[in-house]
């Protein structure tokens, strides 16, 4: 089957597109609703973004994560308990193969094989071409569903500033350790989680640290006490007191120089980070605001300062990419932002979903483990009551995407998926009670 | 509700609105978990493991009220190790409420290399019908169950649905003094299944003379389900 060029029917197996923590998670998911799946998975092991041996893999040495362990596990697959409160990125890995060897997924799971294109084939079915990672002879398989777990975290976006730069320029996908900061001077650019990381391990290898940043955001402390800052928050009460709460435990940074927010808490992803405020303190990293352009061994900044690092490190993030889908499929638009409902299922093929494609205020393997129990049972009920489901989709199609992502937020494609944990789950959760009813 | 809650050090993030108010926690917002999670605590887990592994699922010994690990290591696991399933049982926490038990097993299951089968015996099987909802158990048999009632471990009785939809098993017998014959159907209804039963054996069947014959039959239906 493997090389052969025929059109291979699966019958009503569903295909899974990626095998990190999303696509595990939604293999699990459709098997326990009873279907066939094959998973295809570019590289040849599980973990995707967060085994770092793979090429498109974003994670450094010292990245741990920044939700607590209750609120990034998986909800049916307890870390241990013995675990510190914030794993290790390898612990992340580790977990993850035991996640697919314990429900035994490698038996669904084709590796070295990447998915080259997704056609509509007519009745809700789907061709796939896939294809050796790289190139190689291709064939096409029929599937009954597609479900899209390809992550958003790994073609990086560099910012566009005008000039030469005669020191090196990298993007943090391509920062790893800190042995290449040793002796060096840093410009770190972007105020996210990574640029924050990446200032405080320069802050502590690096001869001198800047860290630019467009605007101010939260950053919020990994603990309050000696309580996990996310255990000690708030998830009900109004939302009023809940701001209140926030913006008394986030750290105000302006002393030091860095811009306040300019916009109200949860407006933004979250920065967890308790260390940035110690190095403020300490004078190890100099804020700064943002890079105009580069003029040979300097930058310039937007208040006029030179300054003249031999190292930038652009934090700037990663933008979604679907190659293998055409941009009507889920209803792409010119910037390569895609309008799912629940951020999950495609508004016009009941057969084709994206699992993990959301940045909560929380960890993301729990909201892509409801999102594909969500995909599972509503492809389950297709089939075992039609009318149903279509009665089902009819009442979903009408609930305004304010409806499961209340929080306003800032307009940056940072933001395209930002929803808070609480309201994400709530609304998969009455879509599960009502195909249960 | 425990006692571990009086020594812990003041909570900063202490809630004014009531958060750990009347118990609204649904399996999906789970707010008492991401609030407050049980803490890790030493777990004894007695293991019999068969000569060769033939890829059969591990098996998980829950007890019930005053009994520990020893009460299933005296001839089922030795037994079950025997006929070819790796066999674990767990022994409580001591003080563990409920939760914290539910807690304990779901996470010895989960550190087995492979889908794990529940089974509970006494208040033991209220434990595993709490696991089943926070665990996708390979299968689960709930043993002279107590689902309901007074005897600890205390904690909101709550029958959640059995995530992944594993087999179940109800046995018992209708001689028991302590799980009667109508107790014990009605926690077979709850899973749609009638009771397989052992008429002459008393509540704890695993130490009864006749200890093989409830294991021998759980073994033979686990070998049909899967």
């Amino acid at each position: 089957m493997q090389d052969s060029p025929d059109l291979g029917d699966r019958g009503g197996a569903v295909c899974v597109i990626g095998a990190g923590a999303s696509g595990l998670t939604a293999v699990k998911n459709l098997r326990e609703q009873g279907f066939a799946v094959d998973c295809y998975e570019r590289e040849t092991s599980v973990g995707g973004a967060w085994n770092w041996r793979h090429d498109r893999s974003p994670v450094y040495a010292g990245a741990h994560v920044i939700s607590s362990r209750p609120l990034t596990e998986f909800p049916d697959f307890p870390m241990p308990d013995t675990w510190p409160d914030y794993p290790h990125h390898s612990q992340i890995l580790e977990y993850l193969e035991r996640y697919a060897a314990h429900f035994e997924l490698g038996d669904d799971i084709w590796f070295g094989m990447e998915v080259a294109s997704i056609e509509p084939a007519g009745d809700g079915r789907w061709d796939v071409t896939i294809r050796s990672t790289g190139g190689g002879s291709s064939r096409v398989q029929r599937y009954a569903a597609v479900v899209i777990a390809n992550g958003h975290n790994w073609s990086p976006v560099s910012p566009e500033i005008p000039g030469e730069f005669g020191g090196q320029v990298i993007h943090a996908n391509a920062y790893k350790d800190p042995s290449r900061l040793r002796g060096r001077r840093v410009l770190v650019i972007g105020g996210g989680n990574t640029g924050c990381d990446i200032a405080v391990e320069a802050a502590q290898h690096a001869d001198r640290v800047w860290h630019s940043t467009r605007r101010g955001y939260w950053y919020a402390p990994k603990y309050l006490g000696t309580r996990p800052a996310d255990q000690a928050r708030p998830r009900r009460g109004p939302a009023w007191w809940r701001q209140w709460r926030y913006r008394r435990a986030a750290a105000d940074l302006t002393r030091w120089g860095v811009p306040a927010p300019d916009h109200p808490p949860f407006a933004s992803h979250p920065v967890v980070n308790g260390l940035l405020p110690h190095y403020l303190g300490h004078g190890r990293i100099e804020p700064v605001g943002d890079v105009t352009r580069y003029d040979g061994a300097a930058v310039e900044l937007a208040d006029g300062r030179r300054i003249e690092p031999n190292l930038v490190i652009t934090a700037t993030g990663y933008r979604p990419r679907f190659d293998f889908a055409a941009p009507e499929l889920l209803d792409t638009d010119e910037h390569g932002r895609p309008d799912l409902h629940l951020h999950t299922f495609a508004r016009r093929h009941p057969t084709l979903a994206v699992v993990g494609l959301v940045q909560p205020d929380s960890g993301i393997f729990p909201l892509a483990h409801w999102q594909s129990v969500a995909v599972a049972r509503w492809l389950r009920l297709r089939v075992t009551d039609p009318e149903k489901a279509a009665a089902v989709q009819r009442e979903e199609s009408q609930r305004p995407p304010a409806s499961w992502s209340r929080r306003p937020v800032i307009p940056t494609r940072r933001h395209w998926f930002e929803v808070g944990h609480v309201d994400y789950l709530r609304a998969v959760e009455s879509l599960l009670a009502r195909m249960a009813a | 509700m425990s006692e571990r809650r009086k020594f812990r050090p003041p909570r900063f993030g202490s809630p004014i609105f009531g958060e750990r108010g009347p118990a609204e926690m649904s399996e999906i917002l789970r707010y008492e978990d991401w609030s407050d999670p049980v803490p890790a605590a030493d777990r004894e887990v007695v293991s019999r493991l068969p000569d060769d592994d033939a890829g059969r699922p591990p098996l998980l010994f829950v007890p019930g009220h005053g009994h520990g690990a020893a009460v299933f290591a005296e001839h089922w696991l030795g037994h079950a190790a025997g006929r070819g399933f790796p066999s674990h049982a767990v022994t409580p926490r001591p003080g563990g409420d409920l939760r914290a038990r539910v807690h304990d097993v779901v996470q010895v299951a989960a550190g087995l290399p492979r889908r794990t089968v529940l089974i509970g015996h006494g208040t033991g099987g209220r434990v595993v019908a709490g696991a089943l909802g926070r665990y996708p158990a390979r299968a689960a048999v709930l043993v002279a169950p107590v689902l309901a009632g007074r005897i600890p471990p205390a904690g909101r009785v709550r029958l959640p649905d059995p995530v992944g939809g594993p087999p179940m098993l109800v046995v018992g017998s209708p001689d028991d003094s302590v799980v009667t014959r109508p107790a014990l159907d009605r926690a077979a209804a709850r899973y749609g299944v009638a009771p397989l039963l052992f008429p002459g054996m008393g509540h704890d069947l695993m130490l009864e003379t006749s200890w093989a014959e409830p294991i021998d039959a759980i073994l033979d239906w686990l070998l049909k389900e899967l």
